[in-house]
């Protein structure tokens, strides 16, 4: 009967140990990516996420992480290989997407699409435009209460000049409804969570 | 470490619990787990090294880790990586960076310091392989480091108005002619180039001319995803064309519904392409009509038209994603125009020539792309098009009425052609991708071709049934080392000989950004179709050899390319004063070319430059011996400038281009043959054109304001010159008016994405 016990016991450990062992993992990888101030300290956050999510292979997150720390990479290091980052970024999304498919997941394929339209507007807005609205849409019909959406609709929007249908008069509701939605947003343990500030700035940039 | 704080906590209380009453196995159970957390604890082994590609290359960036753990760490800019893991024993090691084959391999962890190199090998991959550049300059975004120009590039070239050969004019290898349509290139003639859709030939890419100045292409740049202008040796899917290939891919679905409209000084158009809500399936239609009555009475032209040139186009498509992806393309377009000019006779100052030209032209094109599955790709063409001239040329004297002269040289001009050509092709190529990105292609196509003409009331008929096959391999050896080899295999009834062409590139990757690649190929064609039309039927295929060198640095925002090449000309028609034509000619072309194309530089500036030298000779036509052709330009250069203005949405764009003097000639007939009677070179060419592109909405329409001129500086040009009947006086070829000015308003309703990135550039 001990014996019993000492096993259920140690399987209950075993259990409940792996579980914390992702936690720690992900507060730690979390308080990284907050902390992490250069593009190398945001690889190294990438690189971390990466193995997490490897190693977990059925978490989705980590791979979000992974994707989300190596595309803010490319906006610090201005001299990034803009395609490179945005190839390995993509790989990441894939893998997540394996696993689970939803609007942040989505928003994240807009960012990157926007990320290599950026390296040569003129020639690429055909392709990786288009990427980016179908990004968009695709996060809009998984779960349109995700504010994110709009505040990276209303960035785009924002700016584009008037004279082609953008502009602060256009972007200012979308800012809005992004600022609305974040009151009643509340992510699950370790989900995204970013935007709320950006959003709030964008908005009050629009007056 | 967590886990392992937790665990000893974990066993701490467990203990505690049941200290009082601890079975011997229990505690030996205990006495081993405590064991396993120390061993746990002790087994920090630190694990570093480098990693390096299978060149010696430090890799940054390239994930280590340890299988089923968290831990690990990433080479850093000198590659090197250090890490500390907590599991021990016999473990698995992993390297991996995209672009590189992942590497895994044991690993036993104790506790003492390791070191662990790693040598990635570069995975064969579509982006970052070597690509077979030799000759050929790909415009699209479809393979990032081969782009060279794209259809907004095209339609931004100043001094272009939009015509996709103009602008293909800018890169070398390309001469300025200007008194006749088509691409001369590395010293071939306007025949010897052919543009291709969507894989199958056009049989008349260009709107009726008349002599001496050269006509616009029917097809407008937006209908394209991607051009490749290749300046030698092309692909074995090719055939039928001598010096280069134009290929066009059209584009896919649109991005939207949308309708058009366009009002400018020279012609009104309106389109409309809707979309289906599913995004499946689209159909356009568009109607454009050109009149320069206007344009003409406002800027002076030097020849007199007696009918204003006048030109209607009407296209329609539609396109179909099939269910696998692959895609069911359909685009017609009909054309009507009518030009008549007067130009004073030059052997007689009381007679004009009067040269008249009514066209209709209709060309239907309808693809079908697919993936069938297990790595095989098809590619169904075809394409039916007519043509139809009703060419007239009268001597007139001063009152504009028919004149006869009784001089034979004089009224030997008085010419009616009725000319009716059609060609119906087919074309099928299957690929079939190989292990990595390797692959073989294969295919066939057969044209059947009639041309009806009536010269001065005699009858023509030349009927072709053309048949090819081809196949080619792309081999990549690595992804630093790549060939293309082919051979194509052609029959025509016209001609009544086989012809075998082999045909072969290789590709060397030098650096990142930089590769060489070498071409090889022969190459044949029909002769012209006028040659049939006199003396000896009995002519083969010319044919030319292509011998290419190619060093190419890419990156995203600029591109370096030179490229050396010598082209050997072999049975090139020869038409002696006897009309007895041979096969006989023959001829060279060799020289240098230089492309610069730069984005970086200077922020939002973006201009390339381009310089081609050209020694070339040839024995053909008239010419009796080997002697350097009338369209062939011994240096050429253009530079092109664009520069956006985000912040007013306009652009501006600047083409100036040279061409050093070409020769000209007068041929004497002596007897059976023909001799030089007299030659020059003409002065130096020299253009200069700009356009302001100005983007703005009003209301719901998004509105592209036009403005253009070419040869700003009105620098007078010579193209040639034309000789009266016994060569004693010479009259120059200039273009019809010096200068072209455009004005013009494209409006377009619905959701426009490119306004939309072209200020994401902000």
């Amino acid at each position: 009967m001990k014996r019993v016990l000492v096993i259920i016991s140690l399987l209950v450990a075993t259990v409940v140990n792996a579980q914390s062992k992702f936690e720690d993992a992900m507060t730690k990888g979390l308080g990284q990516l907050k902390d992490a101030k250069t593009a190398s300290d945001l690889t190294d956050v990438s690189s971390f996420f990466e193995r997490v999510g490897d190693a977990e292979k059925t978490q989705w997150l980590p791979y979000y992480y992974a994707a989300l720390s190596l595309y803010r990479s490319a906006w610090v290091d201005k001299t990034a290989d803009k395609d490179k980052i945005a190839d390995k970024c993509k790989d990441f999304i894939t893998k997540a997407q394996v696993i689970e498919n939803n609007a942040d997941l989505y928003c994240l394929v807009q960012q990157v699409a926007i990320l290599q339209l950026m390296v040569d507007p003129m020639s690429r807005w055909q392709t990786y435009g288009a990427l980016a609205k179908d990004a968009l849409a695709d996060a809009t019909k998984a779960d349109p209460t995700n504010p994110r959406i709009y505040y990276l609709q209303g960035m785009t929007t924002f700016n584009t000049p008037e004279a082609y249908g953008g502009g602060k008069a256009l972007a200012k509701p979308m800012f809005q409804k992004s600022v609305d939605l974040f009151k009643t947003y509340v992510p699950k343990p370790f989900y995204p969570d970013w935007g709320k500030e950006d959003a709030e700035k964008m908005l009050a940039a629009c007056n | 470490m967590p886990l392992a704080l937790f665990q000893i906590l974990y066993f701490s209380i467990f203990a505690l619990q049941t200290k009082t009453i601890m079975h011997p196995t229990s505690k030996w159970l205990f006495t081993f787990l405590m064991v396993l957390v120390v061993a746990n604890l002790a087994a920090q082994t630190r694990v570093s090294g480098i990693v390096k590609d299978n060149h010696g290359r430090i890799i940054k960036g390239v994930t280590i880790s340890i299988k089923n753990s968290y831990d690990g760490g990433a080479s850093d800019s000198t590659g090197k990586f250090s890490f500390k893991c907590y599991d021990k024993g016999l473990q698995t090691i992993i390297a991996k960076s995209i672009g590189y084959k992942t590497v895994q391999q044991p690993i036993v962890l104790s506790g003492t310091p390791l070191t662990v190199n790693f040598s990635l090998h570069e995975e064969i991959n579509e982006l970052t392989a070597v690509t077979v550049t030799a000759g050929s300059f790909e415009a699209g975004d479809k393979k990032r480091a081969a782009t060279v120009l794209n259809s907004l590039d095209v339609v931004t070239v100043g001094g272009a108005n939009g015509d996709i050969t103009n602008a293909l004019k800018t890169l070398p290898g390309a001469q300025q002619v200007g008194e006749q349509e088509g691409l001369f290139v590395r010293g071939g003639t306007g025949y010897e180039t052919k543009q291709f859709i969507d894989g199958t030939m056009v049989a008349n890419p260009y709107n009726a001319s008349v002599p001496d100045i050269a006509s616009r292409g029917r097809f407008s740049p937006f209908l394209f995803k991607g051009t490749v202008f290749s300046t030698g040796g092309y692909s074995a899917q090719y055939g039928q064309t001598l010096s280069s290939a134009v290929i066009l891919e059209t584009i896919d679905l649109p991005e939207s519904s949308q309708a058009s409209a366009s009002v400018s000084s020279v012609f009104v158009g309106g389109g409309l392409q809707e979309l289906a809500k599913n995004k499946k399936s689209s159909w356009g239609i568009n109607y454009g009509y050109t009149n320069l009555a206007l344009y003409f009475a406002l800027v002076p032209q030097g020849p007199a038209y007696f009918h204003l040139p006048e030109f209607h186009s009407l296209d329609a498509n539609f396109r179909i994603k099939t269910k696998k992806g692959g895609m069911i393309k359909y685009y017609t377009t009909f054309g009507a125009s009518n030009i008549g000019i007067r130009r004073p006779n030059i052997d007689s100052s009381l007679l004009n020539n009067a040269y008249g030209i009514i066209n209709y032209n209709w060309y239907n094109n309808l693809s079908w792309r697919e993936y069938l599955g297990k790595g095989w790709h098809m590619n169904l063409g075809s394409s039916f098009s007519i043509n139809t001239d009703k060419i007239n040329l009268q001597i007139q004297n001063q009152l504009n009425q028919r004149a006869f002269t009784n001089i034979s040289y004089i009224d030997s001009i008085n010419t009616a052609i009725t000319s009716h050509q059609d060609l119906s092709q087919v074309k099928a190529v299957f690929e079939k991708k190989l292990s990595g990105i390797s692959a073989i292609r294969f295919g066939g196509e057969y044209w059947y071709g009639t041309v009806k003409s009536i010269v001065k009331d005699t009858n023509h008929l030349l009927t072709d049934n053309f048949a090819s096959v081809f196949s080619e391999a792309d081999i990549y050896l690595t992804n630093d080392l790549a060939a293309k080899i082919g051979v194509r295999g052609e029959y025509s009834s016209q001609v009544n000989q086989f012809n075998v062409a082999p045909r072969l590139s290789l590709a060397y990757k030098t650096g990142a950004h930089s590769q060489m690649s070498a071409a090889y190929g022969q190459f044949y064609q029909k002769p012209e179709n006028t040659y049939y039309y006199y003396g000896n039927q009995n002519l083969g295929y010319v044919k030319a050899t292509h011998y290419l060198l190619n060093y190419m640095r890419t990156t995203t925002l600029q591109t370096f390319r030179l490229e050396a090449f010598y082209k050997r000309y072999d049975n090139l028609i020869e038409t002696p004063p006897t009309y007895q034509f041979d096969n006989k000619g023959s001829g060279y072309a060799q020289g240098v070319e230089l492309f610069w194309r730069d984005k970086k530089t200077i922020k939002h500036l973006d201009y390339w430059f381009s310089y081609s030298y050209l020694d070339t000779k040839r024995q053909f036509d008239k010419y009796p011996s080997q002697l350097a052709p009338t369209f062939a330009a011994k240096h050429t250069a253009s530079l092109v400038v664009k520069k956006f203005f985000t912040k007013i949405n306009t652009g501006f764009n600047f083409t100036y281009s040279y061409a050093s003097g070409r020769p000209y000639y007068y041929f004497q007939s002596v007897g059976n043959k023909y001799t030089v009677g007299d030659e020059g070179t003409t002065k130096d060419y020299n253009t200069f054109g700009c356009s302001v592109n100005y983007l703005t909405k009003i209301k719901k329409s998004f509105v592209v304001f036009v403005a253009s001129v070419t040869n700003v500086f009105n620098s007078s040009n010579v193209y040639g010159y034309n000789y009266n009947h016994n060569g004693t006086y010479k009259a120059e070829i200039n273009p019809p008016a010096p200068r072209f000015f455009f004005l013009g308003a494209f409006i377009s309703w619905g959701v426009d994405r490119r306004q939309d990135a072209i200020n994401n550039n902000l």
